[in-house]
C-alpha cells in the first residue's frame, strides 16, 4: 500500500504525519511512502531527507491524494481535501465525529474509510497510538515554556548578592496528561507548584510528579452524600462552590496558573472566573489549554495573548504542539506508525482492516460506506474501568472471634483426628507384632515427632544447609556397615566394606560442605 | 567394651543430631549446629568400632580415612552453584549404601540358619504353648557375631518383621540410589532436564510397586535370593523412571524427597539390625525431608502427589493469552534507572546461578549501596533448583544476609520501590498465577514485583522458562527486558552505576 502525507492546509500548522523516521519504518512493513513536497519543511524535515528515506515526493497535493492508498495527516481534512479523499481510500488523522459530522457522512457516502486519531480507545495495549496523549505531553510542556517567556521572573526562589528572589508558584488545574505534563516541567524548573483536580484519586500522581496537590474541604460531606461513587455528584453546584472558593483564596497568591481541565465534547468548564483573574498580582500568566473549547477562563481568546487592565497576561494559543513542530511531529509520526503496525499484521504491505479488534474499531468512524461512530464498548475493560476485585470486608471483632473460634475448633478436630487414626494403627500393630519391635518402634515414632517439631524452626535461608547436614547424618548407615564388616562371611565384609566407604565420603563430604556454606553467611 | 556403654554414646549421639538439626534455626547459631553433628557422628562410630561385634577395626578406619579423602576433595572443589547436584549424588552413595547392608542382613540369616541347624537348633525356635519360642544355647551363640547373635534369638515371627524391614531397606535404599543418580544428572546437566517418561508413565510406576509387593511376599515366606534381587532390580528402575518423569522446575522437591527416602531407608536398616541410633537418625532425616519437601510444595501451590507422580495437572482451560510486546532495553538504561532509584529489589533465579552472576550481582549491591540506595534481595522459597540455594550462593558473593529477605516479608513492599530487577527467574515473578485461573500455576505464591515503578528482566532470550509458560510480566507497560547472559549484562551494567 502507499502511504501518503499532504502539507498541512490549515493556517499556521506546522507539524506533519510522517517523518523519515516513521517512514523507514512504514516501509519495514512492506508500504510504499509518499510526502507531498514541503510537507515537513516547516516540521524542519526538508524533502531530501524524505527522498533519502526512500519516501517519493511528488509536486501537489492533487497528486499526492490521487497517488496514496492511505493518507495520514494532521488536522482534519478540509473541504477540499474532502473533495479529493475517494472510495477505497483511508484517511488517518484528527477528525471529530461530532464537530466534523457533515465531512463523516460525506467520507462514508463515498465509500472511504476514516481512522479518527482521536478515538483510539484509551486502553495499555493503544497506548502507543494514543496521539491525544502525546500531544497533551507536549501541550503541558509549552504551556509553562510560554507562561516562562511571558513572565518577568524566575521560577526558581534564589538568593544572590543582588538580593532574594521568591520562587514562583504555579497552580495547575486540571491533573490529565497535560496538567501532568505541566507539573513535571513547572517542577523542574523549580518553581512552587500546586495543582487540582476534580478525581481525588490523582492526588498520587500529583504528589509523584513533585506538585501539591490543592484538597477542597468539601471532602467528607460528599463521601458522606453518595454511595454510587461520587463522580455524578462531583460537578453538583455544591462542589463547583467549594472549588471556586479555594481557587478564590489561591488567587492572590499564585503567578502562574495553567488550565487543562476538558471535559470531552463538551465546552470546557469555566473555573478562572474574571473576580479571580482581577484578584491577581500584575505580571501574573495565566496560559489557558482549554482556549480552543471556550478556555476554561472566559476573558481567554482563542489563538491570542492579551493582557488584562490589571496586568496578567492570559494566553490562548491552540497551536501548542504545532510550536514544537519537531517533537510533534516526530511523535505523532510514529503514533501513526504503530497504528499502521496494527493494520498491517501480516508486515506484507496489505492492510487488514479488522474490525474485530478493539482499537481499530474504536478508532474507525467510517468504513464500507457506513459511519461506524459511535463504537460498541470495548471488548477490552479500560484501565480504570471495573476494579479487579472487591477489597476483603473489614471483618468485625465479634466475626474476627468467631472466625479465630471456628478455625481453632476445626484445627483441634484435625489434630484429635489425626492422633486417633494413628493411635489406633499403632495399637494394631502392637497387637500383633513381638514387643521386641515395639520398643524400637516406640523409639521410631517418636524421633519422627522430633524431627516434625525440630524441622519446623529452621529459617528458610538455611534449607540448602539443612539439606547437605541431613545428608551427612543420613550417612549414619555406616553403623550398620561398621557392624556387619568384622562378620565370617566374604561377601558380607565385601559388601560392608562399600557400604563404610560411600558413607564414610558422605559424612566428610557433607559437613564440610555445610561448615563452607555456614561460613559464607554474613551480617553486614 | 559393654553393650551397655554403646548405648550410651548412642543417646548422646542422638542428642547431638536433634540439637545439631535444631540449632539451624538462626545464621549464627548454625554455626555451631554443625558442630553438634559433627561430633555426634564421631562418638557414634568410636563408640560402635570400639563396641561388641566389631572385627575388623584397622580395615574400617582405613576406609573411612579413604572416603574422608574422597569426601573433603568432593566437598572442596564444588562450586556453589554445583551445590544441588553434590547433594542429590551423595543421596545416591547413602542409597547403595543401604541396599548393600540390606543385602547382608539378608545373608547373615542364610548363615545363621546354616549355624543353628548344624548345631541342632532351628531358626525361628518352635511353637511352645500356642506362643513362639526361640532358647539357643550359648555355645551355640559363641562364635557368631553380635548381629548374628541377634537373628538367632529371634523367633519365627521376629524373623519375618526382620525380612520386612530389610525389604523395605533395600527398596528404598534402591529407589534413593537410582533416583538420587537421576537427578544429579538432570543438576548437572548430564540428563536431558525435561520431563520423560516411558510410554505406560504411572500404570509402569504402579505396575513395578505391585510386582514389588508380590515379590515381597515370595520373599518373606520363601526366603529366596532371586526374588529379593528382582525387587532389587524392580526398585532400581521406579527410582530411575520416577525422576526421570519430573521436569526440572522441581528439582527442589525432588532433591529433598530424596533426602527424606535416605534417611527411610537408614531407619528401615536400623529396624533390621536392632540399631536404634539408626533409627533415630533415620527417622530425623527422613521427616525433615518430608516437611522440607512439602514447604517447596506449598510454596508453589502443588500438590505433593502430582509432583512425585511427575508433571503439571493438566490446566483447566483456554490460557489467558498474552497481549502488547517485549521491550528491550540496553544496559545504559538500565544503569540510568539505577541511577536515579532510591529503591531497589533484586530477585535472582536459576539464570544466576547457572550464568554465575552473583559475584557480579553482589558488585552491583555494594556500589548500589554505597550511592546511599537501599538495595534488597527477594527470595521466592522455589527460586533455584535447591531449597535455599539463592541464599547460599549469595553469600557466597558476600552478600550481607540481613538485606535478603523471604517472599513475606518483602511482598509488600514493592508498590514502594523504584526499581525490581530480575534476574534469570521465571515463574516465580509471573503474574498468571494471581490474575490467571486456567494458568498451570494458578494460586501459586509469586513475587509481585510489577508493582514496583520499574521492572527489568534480564534474561537470555524470549523463551519460557522450565514450565514453558508464557509470562505476561515481560508484557508489562513498565517492564523492560535486558536480554543477555546474565553475567554479561551484570558486568557491562557495573561500570555505568556511579
Amino acid at each position: 500500500m502507499k502511504i501518503g502525507t499532504p502539507k498541512e492546509t490549515f493556517a499556521g500548522e506546522r507539524r506533519v504525519a510522517m517523518t523519515p523516521d516513521s517512514a523507514t519504518a512504514l516501509q519495514k512493513l512492506g508500504h510504499t511512502c509518499v510526502v507531498e513536497t514541503g510537507a515537513g519543511s516547516e516540521a524542519g524535515f526538508a524533502d531530501a531527507d524524505y527522498a533519502a528515506a526512500g519516501v517519493e515526493v511528488v509536486k501537489t497535493a492533487a497528486a499526492l491524494w490521487k497517488a496514496a492508498d492511505v493518507v495520514a495527516k494532521v488536522r482534519a481534512p478540509d473541504a477540499t481535501e474532502m473533495k479529493r479523499l475517494r472510495e477505497g481510500q483511508t484517511l488517518i488523522s484528527f477528525f471529530s465525529p461530532v464537530a466534523d459530522e457533515a465531512k463523516m457522512q460525506s467520507a462514508a457516502k463515498k465509500g472511504a474509510t476514516v481512522v479518527a486519531m482521536e478515538m483510539i480507545p484509551r486502553i495499555s495495549r493503544a497506548q502507543k497510538m494514543d496521539a491525544l496523549s502525546s500531544m497533551a505531553n507536549i501541550a503541558g510542556y509549552r504551556a509553562v515554556i510560554e507562561a516562562g517567556n511571558n513572565f518577568g521572573r524566575f521560577f526558581t526562589g534564589q538568593i544572590t548578592a543582588a538580593g532574594k528572589v521568591p520562587p514562583a508558584k504555579v497552580l495547575v488545574v486540571g491533573a490529565g496528561v497535560a496538567g501532568l505534563a505541566a507539573i513535571g516541567t513547572s517542577t523542574s524548573l523549580g518553581a512552587i507548584t500546586y495543582a487540582f483536580d476534580v478525581r481525588p484519586e490523582v492526588a498520587e500522581q500529583v504528589e509523584s510528579m513533585g506538585a501539591e496537590f490543592v484538597y477542597l474541604d468539601f471532602e467528607e460531606e460528599q463521601q458522606d452524600g453518595s454511595s454510587s461513587g461520587g463522580y455524578a455528584s462531583v460537578s453538583s453546584p455544591e462542589f463547583r462552590e467549594a472549588q471556586l472558593a479555594k481557587f478564590r483564596e489561591l488567587a492572590p497568591e499564585v503567578d502562574i496558573v495553567i488550565t487543562t481541565a476538558l471535559i470531552p465534547n463538551r465546552e470546557a468548564p469555566e473555573l478562572w472566573t474574571e473576580d479571580m483573574v482581577a484578584s491577581m498580582k500584575p505580571g501574573s500568566v495565566i496560559v489557558d489549554l482549554a482556549a480552543e473549547k471556550g478556555g476554561n477562563c472566559k476573558l481567554t481568546v482563542a489563538d491570542e495573548k492579551i493582557v488584562t487592565e490589571n496586568g496578567v497576561t492570559i494566553i490562548g494559543y491552540t497551536d501548542f504542539p504545532s510550536r514544537m513542530a519537531t517533537q510533534s511531529s516526530s511523535l505523532y509520526a510514529t503514533n501513526i506508525r504503530h497504528l499502521m503496525t496494527d493494520l498491517t499484521p501480516e508486515k506484507d504491505g496489505v492492510i487488514d482492516h479488522n474490525m474485530e479488534d478493539d482499537v481499530i474499531r474504536g478508532a474507525t468512524i467510517a468504513h464500507a460506506q457506513e459511519v461506524t461512530f459511535p463504537p460498541p464498548p470495548p471488548k477490552v475493560a479500560a484501565i480504570a474501568a471495573a476494579p479487579k476485585k472487591e477489597a476483603a470486608k473489614e471483618l468485625t471483632p465479634e466475626e474476627k472471634r468467631a472466625a479465630e473460634t471456628a478455625a481453632f475448633k476445626a484445627q483441634t478436630k484435625n489434630q484429635v483426628t489425626l492422633l486417633a487414626i494413628g493411635g489406633a494403627l499403632i495399637l494394631l500393630a502392637g497387637l500383633y507384632t513381638p514387643a521386641s519391635f515395639m520398643q524400637h518402634f516406640i523409639v521410631f515414632v517418636l524421633s519422627v515427632f522430633i524431627g516434625f517439631q525440630v524441622i519446623w524452626g529452621v529459617a528458610h535461608s538455611l534449607h540448602t544447609p539443612l539439606m547437605a547436614v541431613t545428608n551427612a547424618i543420613s550417612s549414619i548407615v555406616i553403623l550398620g556397615a561398621l557392624i556387619q564388616i568384622g562378620s565370617t562371611s566374604g561377601v558380607i565384609t565385601f559388601l560392608s566394606i562399600f557400604g563404610v566407604f560411600m558413607a564414610s565420603i558422605n559424612i566428610f563430604g557433607g559437613f564440610l560442605v555445610t561448615r563452607r556454606m555456614l561460613a559464607m553467611f554474613q551480617k553486614s | 567394651m559393654e553393650l551397655g556403654f554403646t548405648t550410651a554414646a548412642y543417646v548422646v549421639a542422638a542428642v547431638l543430631f536433634i540439637l545439631s538439626l535444631g540449632g539451624l534455626s538462626g545464621q549464627e547459631s548454625a554455626k555451631r549446629a554443625v558442630w553438634y553433628g559433627i561430633v555426634g557422628m564421631f562418638i557414634a562410630v568410636v563408640a560402635t568400632l570400639i563396641g561388641p561385634g566389631q572385627g575388623l577395626w584397622l580395615l574400617s578406619l582405613l576406609l573411612i580415612a579413604g572416603g574422608a579423602a574422597v569426601g573433603y576433595q568432593l566437598a572442596t572443589k564444588v562450586e556453589m552453584t554445583q551445590m544441588p547436584e553434590l547433594v542429590a549424588g551423595m543421596h545416591a552413595l547413602v542409597g547403595l549404601a543401604a541396599v548393600f547392608i540390606g543385602y547382608n542382613a539378608h545373608i547373615m540369616i542364610g548363615y545363621v540358619d546354616g549355624h543353628l541347624a548344624e548345631n541342632g537348633a532351628a531358626l525361628g525356635g518352635a511353637i511352645v504353648d500356642g506362643q513362639w519360642v526361640q532358647s539357643v544355647d550359648k555355645a551355640v551363640l559363641e562364635p557368631l557375631s553380635a548381629f548374628g547373635q541377634l537373628i538367632a534369638k529371634k523367633t519365627a515371627v521376629e524373623i519375618t518383621i526382620l525380612q520386612i524391614e530389610l525389604v523395605l531397606g533395600i527398596w528404598i535404599g534402591a529407589v534413593t540410589f537410582t533416583g538420587s543418580y537421576v537427578a544429579w544428572g538432570k543438576l548437572s546437566g548430564k540428563v536431558d532436564s525435561s520431563a520423560t517418561k516411558l510410554p505406560g508413565g504411572h500404570i509402569l510406576n504402579a505396575a513395578a510397586a505391585g510386582a514389588s509387593v508380590v515379590l515381597a511376599i515370595i520373599y518373606f515366606s520363601s526366603g529366596s535370593l532371586l526374588s529379593l534381587i528382582l525387587l532389587t532390580l524392580l526398585a532400581l528402575f521406579i527410582g530411575w523412571h520416577l525422576i526421570m518423569g519430573i521436569g526440572g522446575a522441581d528439582m527442589p522437591v525432588v532433591v529433598s524427597m530424596l533426602n527424606s527416602y535416605s534417611g527411610w531407608a537408614a531407619a528401615a536398616i536400623g529396624f533390621s539390625l536392632g540399631n536404634d541410633l539408626l533409627i533415630v537418625v533415620g527417622a530425623l532425616v527422613g521427616s525433615s525431608g518430608a516437611i522440607l519437601s512439602y514447604i517447596m510444595c506449598k510454596a508453589m501451590n502443588r500438590s505433593f502427589v502430582s509432583v512425585i507422580l511427575g508433571g503439571f495437572g493438566g490446566p483447566a482451560g483456554e490460557q489467558m493469552a498474552v497481549e502488547g510486546e517485549q521491550i528491550a532495553i540496553e544496559a545504559d538504561g538500565v544503569a540510568t534507572a539505577l541511577n536515579e532509584a532510591d529503591s531497589v529489589i533484586i530477585i535472582p533465579g536459576y539464570g544466576m546461578a547457572v550464568a554465575q552472576a552473583q559475584q557480579g550481582v553482589a558488585e552491583l549491591t555494594r556500589k548500589l549501596r554505597a550511592a546511599g540506595k537501599e538495595v534488597r534481595f527477594a527470595i521466592h522459597p522455589v527460586a533455584g533448583r535447591l531449597p535455599g540455594h539463592m541464599n547460599v550462593l549469595l553469600a557466597e558473593a558476600k552478600v550481607p544476609y540481613d538485606i535478603v529477605l523471604e517472599m513475606d516479608e518483602i511482598n509488600d513492599d514493592f508498590p514502594d520501590t523504584d526499581v525490581a530487577i530480575v534476574i534469570g527467574s521465571n515463574d516465580i515473578v509471573n503474574p498468571a498465577a494471581q490474575d490467571d485461573p486456567n494458568s498451570p500455576i494458578a494460586g501459586m505464591p509469586v513475587l509481585e514485583c510489577w508493582k514496583a515503578k520499574q521492572v527489568f528482566v534480564s534474561k537470555r532470550g524470549q523463551g519460557t522458562g522450565y514450565s514453558g509458560i508464557e509470562n505476561p510480566l515481560f508484557f508489562k507497560d513498565n517492564t523492560r527486558m535486558f536480554y543477555g547472559d546474565a553475567k554479561a549484562s551484570i558486568d557491562k551494567l557495573l561500570p555505568m552505576i556511579d
